[in-house]
Order: structure tokens, then C-alpha cells, then sequence
């Protein structure tokens, strides 16, 4: 197996296939970077996971998982008054997370430059919405640099580490899910890593540092000032640049949309010019007057909302230019990702008859294929939980969602989870959703991380404020759904291991009197114990826990240990169904005269089915080789 | 060969996919080829759908390949071949898949009917696909899937310019030491 250590860590020139968020590593080596912070969320994760197989060979090179966004972004700020260079890395909701802090960094001096890689998701594929958070930038007064492929990616952020540090500014570094993840080849360059010395170098007067009342517009007016000066930076940067083929229409884009429109361009005749933006924020006043005095119709294609073309009519309105310049045409314009099937749309419906038009597909309309939404993994405590969860409660009751691999619950047959906002909403929605409600019982789920990460507001409010829902925490012992990173319960963080913070514990703390504990595999006494906690006349609290299974399963794999054989189903079966039709594990297959099948690719052996069985058909084998 | 040449990956979260992808991507780049790909990743891995992209020669820029426009779809299991078939097979290309059936919720709960091989064959033969299915009794593993069709791969030249040592050196690339040589072994076997 290829070190890729030895890749990511070498001053000499060489080449690997790398995706994304390996290469951003690379590149954070190279320009210097001494503090990186972020809390996990996809399309971001994997850039800690090549942190982690370089960052033992440099001494001025520190990581780590911080507890939310927020304050993994003020910990890079520290860093950074203090004279270090720092990146902060989340998702696109993260930032809603960290903006309370966030929005604050423009005001003040940042010694050490600071860069904010987000990892945008446009067409949401794992994210709650697919925010655009370029507004983010207009709002807070900070530039956003932003590369099209991980080739791109190398030498921009590089730049923009060293304009942060330059301008002492935070800068932008946004990505979108299909550049975090896209693999190719890159050559990288020689460099030199000068070792950082650690001298403390936060001064009050590198200042001010203190925004309030009247100081708050000296320090607003150095904003935007610097934001003035970066955008006439922006107007002779090798990262904005014409793609010229001579034409009177002219599109303007940036990021993955600008592939697609390369690629939608590939066969056709009559190719309009391009107008490349790798810093999306602030535009380059001059130059995009002057691309659009040169051409005659303008198209913007931007992915989600239509934040260039309200830029772009101002200066043609300022500008006096009356270049026709199309952007948006309909809502559609606004949702998903700009991929290239999608371009070909836009551009077709824009410029009807400058193109030839691909032959239009239609076949997809004769069948429809069967979706496959995500599921719960065999053995998931979860499952369990579920099962039993809905046992207890009554067909009116109300459930509150939270995020994390539990959010599943929210599909058939479980239906349980039924509102969602965001990270450790539970307690708060499930407060409102008990007050003048006398009739029908509340109960929230939050998962272990989460807890920790915004969870404890809602439960502090839930006891502070006497409100009489039942919390039940869906404990796995991880931060499953983004690859299993460690939490402060799990004694645990990403370099050492460290106290844990047990959740019982805290929850004690608060003073919370009624907390039952229960693993979920005990389904029958999970489901008296919510029944009486959602019996109680005060805030209750269960602990529904069981280890994350597929966790589980690859440290039995990595150890080459044996699982227990798949379970069978005997002769007493007598097609009751509810191991599929209420339990629902995936590893529970039919087959054409109704027979339920185990999919032995699937099934890990833990049995947490049996119990659902009500002809005691479903039976374990004695442990078997395991052949890994 | 076409340039871009595209080749559409899709499976079952947990069945790893992210090893065919891999394999084939470093593969292609040891044959000569310029290559582009992505993998989806997020909430699918729980058991959703999974694909990768990969395309092959300068000519590719996007790493997403457009619905229909698959010259070579490799598939993990049967309902997701379906679906790549319907969506992402180009009139007259190919589509390799793996005969493993992961029931989706809506037909383990009895709401959508069974996928039949039949239907798959229908299909390609209104798009002209010419289906190749790859399937091996008792494998130690399901993951070893992945490296059957590799090895299918490899013994009908489906891909130009791309040989035995380069899928070689490419597995040799990205395997752990520990299952290194069972997959090889299976690799270079007839099945």
C-alpha cells in the first residue's frame, strides 16, 4: 500500500492522484500553516484525515477536533493573534454554527493571517439545505477565493494563505462537495518548511481587539478598506481570467460550473468567451466592465443564487454599460448542482439557437428505478432503539429529530423524528412543541456528539424553564456519521487521550433527578423506560446506548477476529414479517412466494433481531471463521 | 476509444465501491490516460446508493459524467444496475454488473415488486447495452466483489490500453499488506 505520508510530506517535486481534501493539506504545508481547527461535517472530514498522517513529523503543526465550529473558529483565531497562520474547516452549516464569532473577524487584526475553508453543498447531498454562503462573505467583509478542481486548488490556497497573511485579513477558501472529493494528478513543488518559532506574539496594540459601541466603526472602516484594496488585488489575479474565443457572447462563472460549461462547450461549434472568477468576492470592478463593453450578450451561470449577477447589473448600471446580461431565468436556476447536464440545460434554454443540441435522451421514461434511500447498518443499536421507541409511544405523540446517523429514524417503518432544524435543536423544538399541549407527549432525540456540540443549551433551558418532555440521547460511543471521530465522552480527542466528560455526568450536574439508562438491544426494557419517563410530569431524560455497530465491525475486521455467523431463519417461520416490516434490518430479504431470506453479505450475527420474532424463527449459529 | 471515455460506478453503501473506483482510476493513469474522477460520498454510505465518476483523456473536465452519457457502466448489484441501465448508460455502451441483490426498503416492505434479471435484459436491449454479468459463489468476503469484476475487467480488455500489470500495480497501490494477496490471487484466477 502507497505511504501517502511520504507524498504529502515531501520538499521535493513530485506527483500523486490525490483527492481534494488530501491536496489542501499539501498546500497547508507548504504556505506555512502552523494551527488548524474544524469540526467534522461532510464534504470536509478527510482533509483531518491527511492532517493525521503527516502531522507527527512537524513540531510547529497542531490539529484539532474542537467542540462545535464556533469554537474550533476561535481557537484559530486565538492562534492567529498570537502570530500563527491558522485555518478553521467545516461544512456550509457549520458556519451558521460559527458566525457569531465568525462575523467578527474582519474588525480585527489577524497577525498570523487566517483562512475559513468551507465546504459548501450545492445539491445538498449531505447537508440539511444547500446554503450559499458567499452571502456570508458580503456580510462579514471578507474576500472568498474559490478553485474549479484539486489542481486548481494547489496553487490558490497557497495564495491565499499568504494574501491573508499579508493584509492580516481572514480570507475565504470555499469549496463545494464535488472539489473536496474529486481525484486527479498533481505535481507538486519544491518547498522549504522554515520551522515556526513559538513565540507568543499577541499585543494589545496590534490591535484594537475590543469592538464596542464607538470603537466598533474605526475598526469597521479598516474593514472595508482592506476589502477595497484586495479587490483591486483581485483585478490582476491569475485566478480570474478570459477564456477567449472570440465571440460577442460572453459567460461569466467560476468553480465546478466553470468545468461543466468546458465540457458543454467541447463539441460545440460556436463557443462563447469565459470569464473565469477564482476570487468570487470582491469582483474585479475593471475587468468585468471591460468584458462586458467587448461582448453583446452576457450570461451568468452561477450555482444556487444569484449573487454575481446582483454584483455584476450594479456595475453595468454604475457603468453606464448596456450589454444585454442574462442571469437567473426561473426558480430552477436557483436549486441543485451546476453539473454539466445541468448547464447544458441552462445554456440550451439561454442561447436557444447559438448551439446544436444533443440529441435528447428519453428512455429514462419507460421504467422507473427503485430508490434506496439510506439506511441504519445491520446490528445498529438504533434500530433497536426505534423499534421499541415506537412501542412506547402513542400514535399522537409527537418526536423531534436531531442530526446524526438517528436522523434515519424519520423513514419507514420507524417514522419517528418528525422536525428538524439543525445540530441540538431537539430540546428547544420539542419546548415549544409542549407548551399549551396538554394531550399529546413530546420527546426528543439527540445524539452523543451532538449533545456536546449544541445540545446543552436546549437541555439547560429545558430544566431551567420546568418543561415536561422527554429527552432520549441515542448514545454510540462516537461521531458516526462522519466517519468515527472521537468526542469528549470517549476519553479521546485527535492526538492523545484525554479525561473523559461522561454525558450521565453532565446531565447529573444540571440537576436533572429522572435519567434512565438502558442498552438498546434490551428492547422490552427500553420500552417500559420510556413509557414511564414520558410518564413523569417533568423534564426526562433516557439514555438509550449501544455501540456503533459498523464501528464495531471493522476494528473485528482490522483484527482480524472472528463475528459471529449470520443468524437463520428455521422452520417455524410463519411469515409474520415483522423482522422486515417493523424492524426493518436490511440484512431481511424476500423472495418471490413471500419467504423472508437473510442477505448474508449483510447480517453481522449480533441477534438484536431475535427478540422481534414472534414464532422464535430466528436463530444464531455458533461463531464461524472469519476469512478477512 | 472515444475520448472522454466515462466510466459510471455505482453500488450499495458497504459494499466498497471506493476500491473498484480507486483501482480503476490508478489503473487508467498507469495505461497513459489523463483521468478525473469523483466519488459521492455524505449520507448515502449508510446503505443509499453509492457511484463514482471516472473519465478518461484530456478532453474531460467536469469530474461528474452527464445522465446517458456512461460508455462503460460497472454496477454491484443488480437493483442499482437497473438504475445506472435506466439513468446513465449511453445507447449502445456497456454495463458490467455484479449479480448481488441488497433489497431497497421499499421492496424488502413489500411496496415495489422484485427485480427480475429479465428486466434488466429488456432494458439493454432497447439501448442496445451489451450486459455482461459477473458472478462468483461463496466468496470469503462480499468486498472481493469489487476485485471479481476487476479481474473481469482485466481478461475481456474492456478497457483499452489498460493491462494486467497496470490493474496490478494499481491494487498493489492501494490494499492493505493483510488482504494484499487474497485479492490478487482472486484477481488473476479464471473464476
Amino acid at each position: 500500500m502507497k505511504d501517502l505520508s511520504v507524498v504529502l510530506s515531501s520538499d521535493k517535486i513530485n506527483s500523486e492522484i490525490l483527492m481534494g481534501n488530501y491536496v489542501i493539506v499539501r498546500a497547508m504545508l507548504e504556505a506555512g500553516v502552523n494551527v488548524v481547527t474544524s469540526y467534522p461535517g461532510s464534504p470536509t472530514p478527510e482533509i483531518a484525515d491527511a492532517i493525521s498522517l503527516v502531522k507527527d513529523k512537524y513540531d510547529d503543526f497542531y490539529f484539532e477536533f474542537s467542540v462545535n465550529e464556533k469554537v474550533a473558529t476561535e481557537v484559530a483565531f486565538g492562534a492567529s493573534v498570537n502570530g500563527y497562520l491558522s485555518c478553521v474547516f467545516f461544512k456550509s452549516v457549520g458556519l451558521n454554527v460559527a458566525a457569531d464569532s465568525f462575523v467578527q473577524l474582519s474588525l480585527l487584526e489577524l497577525i498570523g493571517g487566517m483562512v475559513i475553508i468551507l465546504g459548501d453543498d450545492p445539491g445538498a447531498n449531505s447537508s440539511q439545505n444547500e446554503q450559499d454562503n458567499r452571502h456570508y462573505a458580503r456580510l462579514s467583509y471578507m474576500p472568498i477565493f474559490e478553485p474549479s478542481n484539486p489542481a486548481e486548488l494547489y496553487p490558490m490556497f497557497k495564495e491565499a494563505c499568504r494574501k491573508s497573511q499579508e493584509m492580516k485579513m481572514p480570507v475565504i477558501f470555499r469549496l463545494s462537495t464535488h472539489i473536496c472529493h474529486a481525484k486527479q494528478r498533481i505535481s507538486f513543488d519544491k518547498y522549504t518548511r522554515i520551522l515556526k518559532d513559538k513565540v507568543s506574539k499577541f499585543r494589545p496594540e496590534n490591535g484594537p481587539y475590543i469592538p464596542i459601541t464607538s470603537s466598533v466603526f474605526p475598526m469597521k472602516r479598516k474593514a472595508l478598506q482592506k476589502l477595497s484594496q484586495f479587490a483591486l488585488y483581485s483585478e490582476n489575479s491569475r485566478f480570474n481570467y478570459v477564456v477567449d474565443n472570440n465571440s460577442e457572447y460572453g459567460i461569466i462563472t467560476s468553480g465546478l460550473t466553470y468545468l461543466s460549461v468546458e465540457d458543454f462547450l467541447h463539441n460545440q461549434k460556436n463557443k462563447p468567451d469565459i470569464l473565469k472568477l477564482g476570487i468570487t468576492y470582491p469582483l474585479p470592478e475593471q475587468m468585468i466592465c471591460k468584458y462586458l463593453k467587448k461582448h453583446k450578450f452576457i450570461k451568468i451561470l452561477e450555482e444556487l443564487d444569484d449573487f454575481h449577477e446582483q454584483l455584476i447589473k450594479t456595475i453595468a448600471f454604475n457603468n453606464k454599460i448596456s450589454t444585454t446580461i442574462l442571469g437567473k431565468q426561473e426558480i430552477e436556476d436557483r436549486i441543485g448542482e451546476y453539473s454539466p447536464d445541468k448547464v447544458e440545460s441552462i445554456l440550451l434554454n439561454t442561447w436557444p439557437d447559438l448551439f446544436n443540441c444533443s440529441p435528447k435522451y428519453s428512455i429514462e421514461k419507460i421504467e422507473n428505478p427503485i430508490p434506496r434511500p439510506a439506511q441504519l447498518c445491520p446490528g445498529c443499536g438504533h434500530r433497536s432503539a426505534f423499534y421499541a421507541i415506537k412501542q412506547a409511544l402513542q400514535k399522537d405523540d409527537i418526536s423531534v429529530a436531531d442530526i446524526g446517523c438517528h436522523t434515519l429514524g424519520f423513514l419507514p417503518p420507524y417514522n419517528l423524528g418528525q422536525a428538524l432544524l439543525s445540530m441540538g435543536h431537539s430540546n428547544g423544538t420539542a419546548a415549544g412543541l409542549s407548551i399549551f399541549n396538554d394531550k399529546r407527549k413530546v420527546v426528543s432525540f439527540l445524539g452523543d456528539s451532538t449533545f456536546y456540540h449544541a445540545g446543552i443549551p436546549g437541555i439547560i433551558n429545558a430544566v431551567y424553564n420546568n418543561h415536561k418532555h422527554t429527552l432520549i440521547i441515542l448514545e454510540n460511543g462516537t461521531t458516526a456519521m462522519t466517519g468515527h471521530q472521537e468526542h469528549p465522552a470517549t476519553g479521546k480527542n485527535f492526538n492523545n487521550d484525554t479525561q473523559k466528560i461522561p454525558l450521565r455526568n453532565v446531565l447529573e450536574g444540571l440537576g436533572i433527578k429522572s435519567i434512565r439508562e438502558i442498552d438498546t438491544y434490551a428492547q422490552s426494557k427500553l420500552i417500559q423506560a420510556v413509557k414511564d419517563a414520558m410518564a413523569e410530569d417533568n423534564f426526562s431524560v433516557v439514555i438509550a446506548k449501544h455501540p456503533c455497530m459498523l464501528k464495531f465491525v471493522r476494528s473485528v475486521r482490522r483484527a482480524k477476529k472472528a463475528l459471529p455467523k449470520p443468524v437463520v431463519i428455521t422452520a417455524k417461520c410463519n411469515k409474520k414479517y415483522k423482522c422486515i416490516s417493523e424492524f426493518a434490518c436490511p440484512s431481511y430479504q424476500i423472495d418471490e412466494n413471500g419467504q423472508v431470506w437473510v442477505q448474508t453479505d449483510l447480517c453481522i450475527g449480533d441477534g438484536s433481531c431475535k427478540q422481534t420474532c414472534p414464532s422464535d424463527a430466528i436463530e444464531s449459529q455458533k461463531i464461524g471463521d472469519n476469512n478477512d | 476509444m472515444i475520448s472522454p471515455f466515462n466510466i459510471y460506478m455505482i453500488g450499495v453503501g458497504g459494499q466498497g465501491i471506493g476500491l473498484l473506483s480507486e483501482t480503476l482510476l490508478r489503473a487508467a493513469d498507469y495505461a497513459g490516460y489523463e483521468v478525473i474522477g469523483v466519488d459521492t460520498h455524505g449520507l448515502a454510505q449508510r446503505g443509499g446508493t453509492v457511484s463514482s465518476h471516472l473519465r478518461l483523456g484530456k478532453e474531460a473536465k467536469s469530474p461528474l459524467i452527464k445522465p446517458g452519457n456512461a460508455d462503460l457502466v460497472i454496477a454491484l448489484e443488480r437493483y442499482e444496475a437497473h438504475r445506472a441501465l435506466i439513468e446513465y448508460s449511453k445507447i449502445g455502451s456497456i454495463l458490467v454488473y455484479y449479480d448481488a441483490v441488497w433489497q431497497p426498503l421499499n421492496v424488502r416492505l413489500q411496496k415495489d415488486k422484485l427485480l427480475k434479471e429479465e428486466s434488466l435484459v429488456r432494458i439493454a436491449m432497447l439501448k442496445k447495452v451489451s450486459l455482461k454479468k459477473v458472478y462468483v459463489e461463496d466468496l470469503s468476503d462480499s468486498r472481493m466483489q469489487n476485485v471479481a469484476i476487476l479481474s473481469f475487467l482485466n481478461r475481456n480488455q474492456i478497457i483499452e490500453k489498460i493491462t494486467q500489470n497496470d490493474y496490478l500495480k494499481a491494487m498493489y497501490d492501494i490494499l492493505p499488506e493483510h488482504i494484499v494477496e487474497k485479492n490478487i490471487k482472486l484477481f488473476e484466477s479464471t473464476l
